[in-house]
């Protein structure tokens, strides 16, 4: 029958084509080809496309394929479970206990071991922010650290020593007094620093008043007396300054990445932010804006000198990595000192590395970058907690916060409702590590 | 069955075998196996454990659960019959015989045309507490009645407070009823105009035409759009998820049931617990609607029966 031959001919041509199309289209005696998925755009992503460019120069093995990946988390999360995860990804350091715990990374301990990369060679935060369960997992890309940044000119305004920052909550305080201000009918048009702006760490103000936020084993510490303390300092501010004028001040300020950021506009004086903040200024702040760098102050300067958050970008290989060597030599390439001040250098970031070379300083156009790499290694250094429950400890944290800003619970109140919610979810998962330790373990101890 | 008859068969089959490979491969697979991963603690990478009913006790006992369910029956309790009466209030008004009638229904429809995304941004500006343009047409009002009765009445912030949050989503979603006012329009159009006449002749108002002619022939229509409606709000989640930058908004008022499973799934790896509360909105929705048929059977008219 001439309609089923017809039929047999269109589905075998089909099929054809999507065997066809599913081909290994990678050139034998050629250079191993990776894939390398990166999470940044604009200028980051340009930055790191220099150090593929020089990887893929400096040898004729292996070839680097870079393509800029957004929501990476979560896309790559979905490539490993199906099996095509590209060779290399970059991450950030606090997915890194989740993607590790869920078997979905290649343990680099046998190769930095091999290479003689060890702790020493880097800031120690970074290399320790790399490890979950003993094991090596990543290694750092470009490093972050927090501090103060204050606007001088509003200092000056208000009768305040722009080169004498605020040293203690107290002071910083008596600054915000001094840099409030309401227009004729009351409502606030400045302000000295408010906690929720903007907003990115609400859970890790307790960092500043000596609290943490899990033990490093089996307790969540939520409660503990130094964050209800922290809390209640969040409390305050509605209290101060009333909660509906805080929310509508608040709801007054534009985008982050953009002209109308409120510490360019002059609405907030003081801000809890990176080094990255110094693209964000050349880019969108006023000809005339001038600003300074201190350590943020802690609660008591004394027991708690500079205190600050430290985050990483972090460069791993996927579990099931159809090339994890050529991904490594990458990765140790990045990782080399020339190359990776050179993407800090175009990101404008600080080098991770122990040791940075004088160049370096001279040709980084942020005059405080120096600030930020001691606040990298201070001993008061914190990261967020390396626990697989993170982002929903997270969500609970601001939650939390939430309710305190908009005076609608006690600081009491929420954070035993936290302590209690993540308590149990902490416990389901180590039960969940239970289950799958000596599995886990055994193969990740496999060369 | 002959062989002229099996051989219509398979071509038959043939033909519809797109269709019915899509259907196994992307509807009833991903529906069992969430059926099957509700019972497990699968955390996508890991292999899936079985547990039981775990996921379900544990979803039943939490808090954060319910008050997605409960928000999303709020939210349906309003957006649902507002919408429904502002779109047929729309769809009879279109109907009526005015010049520029196609521009007022272009114009109608066009904030439909606009992606989720889109308008969730532009929404959240609109509901901006201090700089968007509701509350800047609320202040002269408030401040009208705060000087002649001596009230405090202060504009909300919409999205930042607990209590005004949801309302600023219902009011978001008035905004682009354009679909259901164009399904509404062509049922209007479906209805015989000699009713209207004869009726007319008995002396027939406009609100005794409505109620008698109108709404009993077009009730399929209204009922299509209520399933839609229930459906839709059932599973509202661009919107709200966008709104609040993938957060659940002041006190969780804009945590739903679809951000919760979404929440689960892909940022706290709980994609077990995640595929139960798929489970259970499947159980929602699928009762709700067999309610709302049941309850319609008697006042849903369909003429060819």
């Amino acid at each position: 029958m001439p309609l089923t031959r017809k039929l047999k001919t269109l589905l075998l041509c089909s099929l054809s084509v999507i065997l066809i199309s599913c081909g290994n289209s990678e050139k034998e005696n050629g250079p191993v080809v990776i894939r390398y998925w990166e999470k940044w755009n604009g200028f980051e992503a340009d930055a790191m496309r220099l150090i593929v460019d020089d990887f893929n120069a400096s040898q004729d093995e292996i070839f680097v394929e870079y393509s800029s990946v957004s929501q990476i988390d979560r896309r790559l999360m979905l490539a490993i479970a199906g099996g095509i995860p590209p060779d290399v990804a970059g991450l950030w350091n606090h997915a890194l206990p989740v993607y590790a715990e869920n078997n979905a990374l290649t343990p680099l301990n046998r190769y930095t071991e091999a290479a003689g990369i060890g702790r020493e060679d880097y800031i120690s935060i970074y290399w320790d922010m790399c490890t979950h369960r003993n094991y090596l997992w990543a290694l750092p890309s470009t490093p972050a650290s927090t501090a103060l940044i204050y606007n001088k000119k509003m200092f000056r305004e208000a009768g305040l020593d722009p080169e004498r920052p605020p040293r203690s909550i107290a002071e910083l305080e008596a600054y915000n007094a001094k840099l409030m201000k309401r227009d004729e009918s009351g409502r606030l048009i400045a302000c000295g620093h408010i906690p929720a702006e903007p907003g990115w760490w609400s859970p890790n103000w307790v960092y500043w008043f000596g609290g943490d936020l899990w033990d490093g084993a089996e307790t969540i510490t939520a409660d503990s007396p130094e964050n209800i303390e922290a809390y209640r300092w969040v409390q305050s501010y509605p209290e101060r300054f009333g909660a509906r004028d805080l929310m509508s001040f608040k709801d007054g300020f534009g985008n982050f990445a953009s002209p109308q950021n409120p510490f360019f506009t002059g609405r907030v004086a003081m801000v809890l932010q990176g080094p990255w903040i110094y693209n964000f200024i050349k880019n969108y702040a006023p000809e005339d804006f001038e600003w300074g760098v201190a350590p943020f102050p802690s609660v008591n300067p004394e027991l708690f000198p500079n205190v600050t958050l430290v985050e990483s970008d972090i460069l791993v290989i996927p579990a099931g990595a159809e090339h994890p060597d050529e991904a490594f030599a990458f990765i140790q390439f990045v990782n080399s000192q020339v190359e990776m001040e050179k993407l800090c250098l175009a990101q404008r970031k600080f080098s991770p590395l122990a040791e940075t070379s004088a160049g370096f300083f001279e040709e980084h156009p942020n005059p405080y970058i120096g600030e930020f790499i001691d606040l990298a290694k201070s001993p008061q250094a914190k990261t967020l907690p390396g626990t697989t429950v993170w982002s929903l400890y997270a969500n609970e944290m601001r939650q939390a916060f939430g309710s305190v800003w908009t005076q609608t619970a006690t600081t009491e109140e929420v954070l035993s409702e936290v302590q209690i919610r993540m308590q149990e979810n902490f416990d389901h998962r180590a039960r969940r590590w239970k289950r799958m330790e000596e599995t886990l373990l055994t193969e990740w101890e496999k060369p | 069955m002959t062989r002229m008859e099996k051989k219509k068969l398979i071509s038959g089959l043939l033909f519809i075998s797109p269709w019915i490979l899509g259907f196994l491969i992307f509807s009833v697979y991903p529906v069992l196996s969430s059926l099957y991963y509700s019972f497990c603690d699968y955390s996508v990478l890991s292999p899936a454990v079985w547990v039981g009913p775990e996921n379900y006790h544990t979803l039943f006992n939490d808090e954060v659960f319910w008050k997605s369910i409960s928000n999303t029956v709020f939210f349906a309790a309003f957006a649902i019959p507002m919408g429904m009466v502002l779109s047929l209030s729309l769809a009879i008004l279109l109907n009526c015989k005015v010049p520029f009638r196609g521009a007022f229904r272009t114009i109608f429809f066009l904030p439909s045309l606009v992606p989720m995304v889109c308008l969730a941004v532009l929404w959240q500006w609109m509901l901006n507490g201090d700089l968007g343009l509701i509350n800047n047409a609320i202040r002269p009002l408030l401040n009208t009645v705060n000087e002649n009765f001596g009230t405090q009445l202060t504009a909300p912030n919409w999205l930042q407070e607990a209590a005004y949050a949801k309302w600023g989503l219902i009011f978001t979603g008035l905004w682009g009823v354009g679909h259901a006012v164009v399904i509404y329009l062509a049922g209007l159009q479906g209805v015989p105009q000699h009713l209207y006449e004869s009726a007319e002749i008995d002396g027939a108002g406009f609100w005794v035409k409505t109620r008698h002619i109108t709404l009993p022939i077009i009730s399929p229509v209204i009922y299509f759009n209520t399933i839609m409606g229930l459906i839709g709000t059932f599973q509202v989640f661009a919107v709200p998820y966008v709104m609040t930058g993938g957060g659940d908004g002041p006190e969780r008022s804009l945590l739903f049931m679809a951000t919760y499973l979404y929440q689960n799934a892909f940022d706290y790896w709980n994609m077990g617990y995640a595929c139960a509360i798929g489970i259970v909105m499947f159980v929602i929705i699928l009762t709700l609607t067999y309610i709302a048929t049941k309850l319609s059977e008697r006042h849903v008219y369909y003429e060819g029966k």
